[in-house]
């Protein structure tokens, strides 16, 4: 996967920055003074030890949590406070540790629901269906039915999420992430939990994405040795703070990581 | 293999979409309704429009409207029957305001002024969830009552305190007051009830109803997929109040006729519509009608049963009959907690595979 690691010739411009963030729950710091860059089409991955902070800087990117200091640029400009909706609407999709679906509803369902901000007709066509409102439904059916190939998930189209083993529910929310068309893809430990073939398969996803439809990826993982192969840069956070950040090799041999990896561990 | 897919295959999304995938339940669906347009008109009498055809129309819409709110968007309400005297209101003060107005416009006018009445008491879902929604929605349902029953301008400043549906017509056939023919009345609910099942149909399947499933089943999700949350509940609670005013409308207006607010909209109400939607199933326009079915058309049966058939005395009827409707809710809830739509469901599969087991 060497060229996966060649950051230079595939990636763009710098497509979201992080500036100095710094956000605690009263007394807990959970994040402090954290900056890092997602350039467009890389994949980039945020580690760290539990309880290092990666997931409130997914929550902070998504709009859930507002940072006490610090800024978010997204595409050049800088982000007022949002609501996740509408960082959802600038382009900015995202999984969750624990999976977040919607259970009673099917897997062509929860992927529909991913294409939310690119329909528009209005509710009285909707009402009446045939005419602009079918029209919709079937043009956003067809992209749907593409990343439905894509994953693999042909047989379960119409199964209701809920009654799916944990593997395959990863993968449909993996799915409706990606049904957003997104530029920015947050996921947050696609492959917690997984055998060994499931990781495998997510991790061909991940980088099959990326590559064909050139998907701009920043990911949370645990496991350090899937992370260097996949990723072209990496930022380590621990305690809240920064230890590291960039190209694997680099962060492979930073005492700091090493130091925090096979020092101290902080699992709980 | 008497009910099955084979051969029925879908070459494109929209077939693959459509409302009934098989062609034997097309052919059912066709069937029913052709039967209710064209054959019920010309055989029904006083009692079945009655005690049998209006309130299963009517209360079908409101489990229409509950289950949008509930079923698809899963806030509970136990204000159905406040929202349905704002329906009946409206509607009254309507008649009385336009005589000349076409009655499908007052109720649907109805329906929309109830909608508005709805996203206002809609507004505390934007901060509290289930329990506590409940709560407040059950608020609403007092103080609509109470309001109805306090201000003299919303009953015309009449002596009983009631209000009383004078005739008024459809295209020149009269659907309210006592003259009103029973194919008119019946004909009139079950053309409003068909559009709106057809259009609760369309909003449940399209990109509205999913951001209302969505807020459903899990609302951090949906906001992070771009559903606002602001925007999917109260929309569910202006459209769902819609319905439950349209019902409210035609309950007074084409059913009672003459109606006053404690006893027609009370509480009673309100559960009554709960059970419907819970018994026939959340979440599914089938289920609002199945569900309506079953608690209107089943007492009736009973009550003709045990004192039509077996002679007993009516009180004693009356109560057996809540006896054993309550206890069926109850068994229901426990071998089929997804409704009798869910019921159905799974002997359709069942009737798929038949005579294979498997
Ligand atoms: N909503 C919250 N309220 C209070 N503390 C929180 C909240 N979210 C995260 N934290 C705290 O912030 C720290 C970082 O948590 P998290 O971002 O989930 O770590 P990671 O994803 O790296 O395992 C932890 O100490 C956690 O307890
Ligand atoms: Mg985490």
């Amino acid at each position: 996967m060497s060229e996966s690691n060649n950051n230079a010739g595939r990636t763009g411009e710098t497509l979201l920055e992080t500036k100095n963030i710094t956000l605690s729950f009263g007394g807990v710091k959970a994040l402090t003074d954290i900056s890092f860059d997602v350039k467009e089409g890389e994949i980039r991955a945020i580690i760290g030890p539990n309880g290092a902070g990666k997931s409130s800087m997914l929550n902070v990117i998504s709009g859930f949590y507002h940072p006490q200091q610090g800024e978010v640029w997204f595409r050049g400009e800088k982000r007022g406070p949002m609501k996740p909706y509408e960082v959802a609407r600038q382009g900015v999709a995202r999984t969750f540790q624990n999976i977040a679906l919607f259970k009673g509803m099917s897997t062509l369902d929860n992927l529909m629901t991913g294409r939310m901000t690119k329909m528009h007709t209005n509710i009285f066509w909707q009402a009446i269906w045939k005419g602009p409102a079918e029209r919709e439904e079937l043009e956003h059916r067809e992209r749907v039915e593409e990343i439905i190939d894509f994953l693999g998930i042909q047989s379960i189209r119409k199964t209701p999420v809920g009654r799916l083993p944990y593997g395959m529910q990863k993968r449909v929310e993996l799915g409706r992430a990606l049904a957003a068309d997104a530029k920015l893809l947050l996921l947050d430990e696609p492959m917690a939990g997984m055998n060994q073939e499931e990781k495998e398969d997510m991790c061909r996803f991940i980088l099959d994405m990326n590559d064909e439809f050139g998907t701009t990826i920043a990911l949370i993982e645990h496991d350090i040795g899937v992370v260097m192969d996949l990723s072209d840069r990496v930022v380590v956070l621990d305690y809240g703070c920064k230890l590291a950040d960039g190209v694997p090799d680099v962060v492979r041999n930073d005492q700091a990581v090493i130091d925090a990896y096979l020092g101290v561990s902080h699992e709980s | 293999m008497l009910y099955r897919e084979a051969g029925d295959f879908k070459t494109s999304y929209a077939a693959d979409q459509q409302t009934f995938p098989l062609k034997l339940d097309r052919w059912f669906v066709w069937g029913v309704l052709a039967f209710a347009f064209l054959v019920v008109p010309f055989f029904i009498n006083d009692y079945w429009e009655k005690s049998v055809l209006l309130p299963f129309l009517v209360w079908s819409m409101a489990a229409l409207g509950l289950n949008i709110l509930t079923g698809y968007c899963g806030q509970l309400s136990l204000g159905t029957g406040g929202f349905m005297a704002v329906g009946a209101y409206a509607s009254y003060k309507l008649m009385v305001a336009f005589p000349e107005l076409n009655m499908f416009v007052v109720v649907i006018t109805s329906g929309l002024i109830t909608a508005m009445v709805g996203i206002g008491f809609g507004l505390p879902s934007l901060r509290i969830k289930g329990f506590y929604l409940a709560v407040a929605t059950l608020a609403a349902q007092f103080f609509l009552v109470w309001l109805f029953n306090k201000v003299p301008w919303f009953y015309n400043y009449s002596a009983s305190g009631q209000i009383s549906a004078p005739e008024r017509t459809v295209f020149g056939v009269a659907v309210t007051g006592a003259a009103a023919p029973s194919w008119a009345t019946y004909l009139f609910c079950l053309v409003l009830v068909v559009v709106f099942a057809y259009v609760a149909r369309n909003l449940t399947r399209g990109r509205l109803g999913r951001s209302w499933m969505a807020i459903r089943d899990m609302d951090i999700a949906a906001e992070i997929i771009g559903v606002s949350p602001l925007k999917a509940k109260l929309s569910a609670f202006a459209i769902s109040s819609f319905y439950i005013g349209m019902s409210g409308a035609m309950l007074f207006a084409v059913y009672l006729g003459s109606a006053e607010p404690t006893e027609a909209f009370g509480i009673d109400k309100s559960f009554l519509v709960l059970f419907m939607v819970i018994v026939g199933g959340l979440g599914s326009i089938l289920g609002s009608f199945l569900g309506a079915a079953f608690l209107i058309l089943f007492p009736v049966l009973m009550k003709n049963i045990m004192v039509g058939g077996f002679g007993w005395p009516a009180d004693l009827a009356a109560h057996l009959e809540l006896v054993f409707i309550g206890g069926l809710i109850m068994l229901f809830l426990v071998v089929e907690p997804h409704g009798l739509a869910q019921f159905w469901r799974i002997t359709k599969e069942k009737l798929r595979l038949w005579p294979f087991p498997h």
